[in-house]
C-alpha cells in the first residue's frame, strides 16, 4: 500500500505538492514553522513563501520543505511519547537546589 | 520643467502597470499567485507614489501625488503603451511583467546613480523590488514555456503580441538626452543590448522564440495612448473624483 499525499486527496483543489515553510525571525535564531503552501518546485515554493509569509518584515531567512518528507508523531503516540516525562522532575533543572554561594540571576 | 516631465514618465509606467496587476486580485490562478501579483502591484504603486510626490514637489505648483494620479486626463499621462494594455490571460500578464521588469532593473541600476539625490534613493529602493519581480516572472516564463502545449502557445503568443510595444521603453528624446547629459537620467538606448541578452537567455531556456524587431508602437510619452487607458483611468480615478478630498 502506498501512502496518499494530503494534496492528492482533494481533487480540484490543487494538483500541486504541498510545502512547509520555516522562517528565521532574526540572525542566529532557529527557524520556526510558519505555515504551508502549494508549489510545483523548490524555487516556486521559495518565491511563494516570500510572498505569503515574509512580506511584512517577518524574518531574514526562509526554508521550504516538501510536506511529504516530514514524518510526524500521531495522536496515539501522545501517551508513550510524552506522559513518561510528567513524573520525572529530576530531568528539570529546577529539581536541584541551588548551592549556597552561587549567584542566582 | 524637464525634471517633473521625466519623473512622470517613470511614475506613470509604474502606476498604470500596478493598476493593471491589481485587476488580478481575487482572480489569480492559485491563492499563492494571487498574493504574489497583488504584492508586485503594491510595490509598483508604492514606487509610483514616491515618484509622483517628487514630481509634484519639483513642479512647484503644489500638486500632491494623489492629485497627479487622480486628476489628470489620459492625454496627460506619460506611461509607455505596454503598461496600459489589458491584462489578457495569465501568460500575457507574466510575459509583460517579465519584459518590463528586466528593463526596469537595467534602468533603475543607472538611475540609482543619478545626481538627483531623491530620485537615486527611490531608484535604489525600487531596484530591490524589481529584481524580485523579474525573478518571479522569469520563473513563470520557464514553467509556461516548458509546460503544456497550450501554456507554451499562450505565452509565445503573448511575447509576439507584446514585442511591438517594447521599442518605446528604449526611446530617447531631447528631454531625456539633456537630463542624461547632466547625470540626472540614463541613456535608455544603451540598455537595449543587455535587455535583449537577458530576455533572450530566459526565452531560450523556456524553449520560446524571441521575435524579430519590426514596427514598434509608440506615443505614450507624448500622451498619445491606446483606447484602453481611458477605461483604466475611469475605474482608477472614479472614487477620488466622486469624493474630492476624501480620506481613508
Amino acid at each position: 500500500m502506498t501512502a496518499t499525499r494530503s494534496d492528492d486527496a482533494v481533487p480540484g483543489d490543487s494538483q500541486w505538492p504541498l510545502w512547509e515553510v520555516f522562517i528565521q525571525p532574526e540572525p542566529g535564531a532557529p527557524h520556526e514553522h510558519c505555515g504551508s503552501l502549494h508549489a510545483v518546485d523548490a524555487e516556486q515554493a521559495l518565491l511563494n513563501a516570500r510572498d505569503v509569509y515574509a512580506r511584512r518584515n517577518e524574518g531574514v531567512n526562509l526554508w521550504v520543505v516538501p510536506s511529504q518528507w516530514i514524518t510526524g508523531s500521531t495522536p496515539e503516540d501522545v501517551g508513550p511519547f510524552f506522559d513518561p516525562a510528567n513524573d520525572k522532575a529530576y530531568r528539570h533543572p529546577q529539581f536541584y537546589k541551588t548551592p549556597r554561594g552561587v549567584k542566582v540571576f | 520643467m524637464s525634471v517633473p516631465e521625466f519623473l512622470l514618465r517613470l511614475s506613470d509606467d509604474r502606476l498604470i502597470l500596478g493598476h493593471r496587476l491589481s485587476e488580478w486580485c481575487g482572480h489569480g490562478p492559485i491563492l499563492e499567485e494571487d498574493i504574489a501579483l497583488a504584492n508586485i502591484s503594491l510595490d509598483l504603486i508604492g514606487q509610483a507614489n514616491l515618484l509622483l510626490e517628487l514630481a509634484g514637489k519639483e513642479e512647484g505648483r503644489g500638486r500632491t501625488g494623489d492629485q497627479l494620479a487622480y486628476f489628470r486626463e489620459a492625454v496627460e499621462f506619460r506611461n509607455a503603451l505596454i503598461m496600459e494594455l489589458p491584462r489578457g490571460d495569465f501568460g500575457f500578464t507574466i510575459a509583460r511583467q517579465f519584459l518590463v521588469s528586466v528593463f526596469g532593473i537595467l534602468h533603475l541600476e543607472r538611475l540609482s546613480q543619478s545626481r538627483h539625490g531623491d530620485l537615486a534613493g527611490i531608484a535604489a529602493k525600487a531596484l530591490k523590488e524589481t529584481r524580485y519581480h523579474a525573478r518571479h516572472s522569469a520563473d513563470w516564463i520557464l514553467k509556461l514555456g516548458d509546460g503544456t502545449a497550450e501554456s507554451h502557445r499562450r505565452v509565445q503568443d503573448a511575447i509576439d503580441e507584446l514585442w511591438r510595444y517594447t521599442g518605446e521603453l528604449f526611446e530617447m528624446d531631447d528631454l531625456e538626452r539633456a537630463l542624461a547629459g547632466d547625470g540626472l537620467a540614463a541613456d535608455r538606448a544603451e540598455l537595449r543590448e543587455p535587455w535583449r541578452a537577458e530576455v533572450g537567455r530566459v526565452l531560450a531556456a523556456a524553449s520560446l522564440k524571441m521575435p524579430a524587431d519590426g514596427f514598434m508602437q509608440r506615443g505614450g510619452r507624448e500622451g498619445r495612448h491606446t483606447e484602453h487607458l481611458g477605461h483604466l483611468l475611469a475605474e482608477m480615478q472614479i472614487v477620488a473624483r466622486s469624493f474630492p478630498g476624501a480620506e481613508w
